[in-house]
């Protein structure tokens, strides 16, 4: 058989149809990875400028610029924005692009959930800010404290945007989690063993299945929030037996963990990197998916050290001391573990790697702040004042947004077949890591100087003038790199030279596939004999029976033996048609219009009965 | 870079020690609990400083390399040994030495079972957005101040009339949150006299940034004389004074406010039987001068936009006979 007669067949069977219909339907991994990234980048853009609108009423004291009422929903559409419409789904994105091909699948596991998570993302997305458009955006706070967030203290739409959004968006979050824990645990190509796994899917796989056990968590929060404000109930109402407490411990519950959902993958894209751009694995690979693996099951047993000063028995804040001291291990394993990597092999100061290693750095100060946290006294001190925010922009500006950049660098050649400018990608990386400094390094000391998180203005002669002063110049800094990293990559698409297949030189199986890859990944699906599967050639394929179909095999789950050959979904209507189905639903509740909200059920019905409809899909090939 | 970073560092530190003296610094402490808090900080300061610098050095150590790559130092051999050293048990060492030293900090910090001082004990009621302040042993009520005799430990009992509130003096003590349905405790003891500002910790609204109070650390005998002043017959008032009376007690104003010793016995708003005692007025608005004071009464939501008080229309010779009023009230 010659090379070119199974692309021909795998090209007829994959590639879907230019134009507005396949646009709207495609199943597609890695479109739907390509529009993850680009959505959560616009609302990065907004959450940004949102930031900027603080920092510059921020920047000296009793600032008229904005209303405490605007300046309420923008911090809290700030945070809400930042965390569940920029950080997550823009992981998502890398994951939903790279982790098929990493794995040698040809899609997703369930490829029509896949367009489902995204179609979701957006509508929940747009829904939350339907809220800021109509100026009635969410003002409680990204963790909307009951009974604040309750309907005695904020009776306007604004908090429903938040509650029912939450609720909207966790629907995607979770699809998209099962998708690739199901597609890690059955898609790898034949002979990837649970040991050979990647780095990076590993993170997402502990990051996924910590999804799936917070998420519900925050739904039935949010649930009990909504049920109070729309229908009249008393979950947090002490004057009627509730508790406010209840909420803090549900919010963080699930709260905590997300801290962990975001960073995890973040730090995969890490350990991705530096090994590439080291030359060499990483060293005690195993050790560090350990740590991965333990990050996220420790993650669920610390979130009481967000309520040290809400007045819980002592004995139990001491438990959660000491937990929260411990989570702390296995990130030093990690720091060490890229730091060894580095020291034997030969780091390239590629943009990647400069945004990985900038990383390390920032991300040793946040963990270090995060150590401070369970020294109870000093948490009671500093806890609500801009010494927290200080540290949670280290570990999430610092421990998210550095790795997406380095990301963002390291697989763009891949998802567009184009390499950026290398000294252009330095400019950027040095005015991030300069602006990103300024910005928040002095917060931990108006923080340690009695700053109080939240507040829209401050006396002058507190000893915080000076420093809100450099944070905003700071925050000017750190906007610029940012553009520049923006035309880094726009100048790519229009000049960027081509990038081939490998421009890293990578071990891992993606860059195995074309830049960009064809519809189908691979033309014959790889055997993985290694963990650095490009490094240790040769690498041999699997023939057909495989090659000529809409097909991928699913292998088992240890060893990776192929089992079975799967038919994968053609395009479809339903994903996008459940999406908008579930914003009639919302659109209902929020307007508390009955009638809608029927509609809206049998809408999702109607969805979900042609989706169950036992068609040709799961016939097996 | 990494010793670039370093500089920054150290130099940052240096300011901070140099510039610790606003008055809500957690770093300038003025009574027992903040200063156990602040020793705890710099020594972890300290501990923070040294890990930093030993992983900038090797990550120093591993980036900058001599021209053909090679890495500058060979002595180390990274592996399994320097992860397991560097990455668990010099972790597990510092922060089981970080956990002891939490555990004997906390009972300088934390409200002792015994409840402190019980004559001087205090009752603060959070709501949006100030604080009512109670003295259950001597009868008195005051709004945003809180008095207390220096040296000794006072047990201030915290709880709130709507939403979560946290009452936070960084240099006498550790935030408490202050919740609906429950009562916190917090002590306070000042180490000399003085005033130490605190102000709201949770976001709790709209005027959030604007619920300031004043601890007034006293010496005991200021402080004794204090609290028998309270009961002592008002002195003769002027006759604008009698007349400002009038004014308040037929305006809008006792709906929402009480003043001991009149009709007025409002709860919506502070009590204002100690007014004119206060240093600062509306939450730590603007300080209390009878300029001030005109305006606030005029448009308050000018000054605090969204506080549940009203502008008033009262016409100039009213104003100022209800100032006149407001300034007797100490």
């Amino acid at each position: 058989m010659t090379a070119a007669s199974p692309g021909i067949a795998l090209r007829r069977a994959w590639a879907e149809r230019p134009g507005i219909a396949s646009a709207l339907t495609t199943v597609d991994h890695k479109r739907i990875g390509r529009r993850y990234l680009a959505t959560a980048m616009a609302f990065f853009a907004v959450g940004g400028v949102e930031a900027l609108l603080i920092r510059v009423q921020l920047a000296r004291p009793e600032e008229r610029l904005l209303r405490p009422e605007a300046y309420d929903q923008i911090f809290t559409m700030h945070g809400l924005t930042m965390i569940f419409l920029f950080v997550t789904p823009l992981l998502s994105g890398f994951g939903n692009f790279v982790i098929p091909l990493m794995l040698g699948a040809r899609d997703m596991a369930f490829p029509r959930v896949n367009a489902l998570s995204y179609w979701v993302y957006l509508a929940a997305g747009l829904f939350m800010y339907t809220g800021l458009l109509i100026g009635r955006a969410p003002d409680a706070g990204w963790f909307s404290y009951a009974p604040l967030s309750g309907p005695d203290f904020t009776p306007g739409v604004n908090t429903d945007f938040y509650g029912l959004g939450l609720i909207f968006l966790g629907i995607s979050t979770t699809a998209g989690a099962i998708n690739i824990i199901v597609t890690t645990l059955k898609l790898r190509a034949p002979g990837m063993s649970i040991d050979r796994i990647p780095l990076f899917v590993w993170a997402w796989l502990a990051t996924a299945l910590a999804i799936v056990f917070a998420i519900p968590a925050l739904t039935t929060a949010a649930l009990m929030l909504e049920l109070e404000r729309l229908y009249g109930f008393h979950f947090f109402d002490t004057a009627a037996g509730g508790d406010p407490v209840l909420w803090q411990h549900l919010f963080w519950i699930f709260g905590h963990p997300d801290v962990y959902i975001i960073f995890l993958p973040a730090v995969g894209i890490v350990s991705t990197v530096i090994p590439v751009f080291s030359g060499r694995p990483m060293v005690v690979h195993n050790w560090v998916v350990m740590s991965t693996l333990l990050t996220g099951l420790l993650g669920f047993g610390v979130w009481v050290h967000h309520m040290f000063a809400v007045g819980l028995p002592q004995l139990s804040i001491t438990f959660f001391a000491a937990a929260s001291l411990i989570i702390a291990v296995p990130s030093g394993i990690q720091v060490f573990a890229w730091i060894a990597t580095m020291l034997t092999g030969r780091p390239r100061l590629a943009t990647p790697m400069l945004y990985a290693v900038g990383f390390i750095v920032v991300f040793v100060v946040g963990g270090i702040t995060g150590v401070m946290f369970a020294a109870i006294p000093f948490d009671q001190q500093v806890t609500d004042s801009y010494f927290v925010v200080a540290h949670f922009h280290y570990v999430l500006f610092g421990g998210a947004v550095f790795p997406i950049l380095a990301g963002l660098h390291h697989w763009w050649p891949k998802i567009t077949g184009r390499l950026t400018h290398e000294r252009a990608g330095a400019v950027s990386f040095w005015l991030v890591f300069a602006g990103f400094n300024v910005t928040f390094f002095p917060m931990h000391i108006s923080g340690l100087l009695g700053m109080p998180r939240r507040v829209y203005t401050y006396p002058r002669g507190m000893g915080w003038d000076a420093l809100n002063l450099i944070s905003t110049l700071g925050a000017v800094v750190l906007a610029a790199g940012l553009l520049v990293v923006l035309a880094t990559l726009v100048w790519s698409l229009r000049a960027g030279p081509e990038a081939g297949p490998d421009p890293w030189g990578a071990d891992t199986l993606e860059w195995a596939a074309q830049s960009p890859p064809e519809p189908y990944n691979f033309t014959r699906i790889p055997v993985v004999r290694s963990a650095n599967p490009l490094w240790d050639p040769p690498l041999p394929h699997v023939d057909d029976p495989l090659a000529g179909g809409h097909r991928t095999p699913e292998t088992s789950l240890g060893e990776g033996d192929p089992q079975r050959i799967l038919r994968m979904p053609e395009e479809s209507w339903l994903p996008l048609c459940m999406a908008l189905s579930l914003a009639v639903v919302f659109t209902g509740l929020i307007t508390t219009t009955t009638v809608v909200i029927v509609l809206g059920g049998l809408l999702v019905g109607l969805v979900v009965a042609g989706w169950a409809r036992p068609g040709a899909q799961e016939a097996p090939a | 870079m990494a010793r670039r970073a370093l500089g920054a560092v150290l130099l940052i530190t240096v300011l901070t020690v140099a510039g610790c003296g606003g008055d809500q610094s957690t770093l300038d402490p003025q009574g027992r609990g903040a200063d156990r808090i602040a020793t705890l900080w710099w020594v972890m300061l300290v501990g923070a400083a040294v890990v930093f610098a030993v992983v900038l050095l090797l990550m120093a150590l591993a980036v900058l390399r001599r021209r053909d790559g090679a890495p500058r130092a060979t002595v180390l051999r990274p592996g399994p040994v320097m992860v397991g050293a560097g990455g668990i048990l010099v972790p597990l060492v510092v922060l089981t030495a970080l956990f002891v030293v939490t555990l004997r900090t906390l009972p300088g910090t934390s409200a002792s079972a015994n409840g402190g001082d019980r004559d001087a004990a205090v009752v603060v009621e959070a709501r949006q957005w100030f604080w009512n302040v109670d003295y259950p042993s001597a009868g008195i009520r005051e709004a945003n101040v809180i008095h207390i005799p220096v040296g000794r430990p006072v047990d201030v009992a915290v709880r709130s009339y709507d939403v979560v509130h946290s009452l936070w003096v960084p240099q006498l003590n550790r935030k408490v949150d202050a919740i609906p349905g429950t009562e916190n405790h917090v002590t306070f003891q000042a180490d000399r006299p003085g005033t130490f500002r605190g102000q709201c910790a949770e976001f709790c609204g709209v005027q959030h940034a604007h619920m300031a109070l004043q601890v007034i650390a006293m010496p005991q005998a200021a402080y004794d004389r204090w609290r028998a002043g309270d009961r002592a017959t008002p002195p003769v008032r002027p006759a604008a004074a009698e007349a400002g009376e009038q004014v308040f007690m037929s305006s809008a104003c006792v709906y929402c406010h009480r003043i001991e010793g009149t009709n007025a016995s409002g709860n919506v708003g502070p009590d204002l039987t100690h007014l004119a005692s206060r240093p600062t007025l509306a939450g730590g608005v603007v300080p209390n001068t009878p300029g001030y004071l005109a305006g606030w009464i005029l448009d308050p939501q000018h000054l605090k936009p969204g506080t549940l008080m009203p502008g008033t229309d009262l016409s100039g010779p009213e104003l100022q006979r209800l100032l006149a009023y407001l300034g007797t009230l100490r």
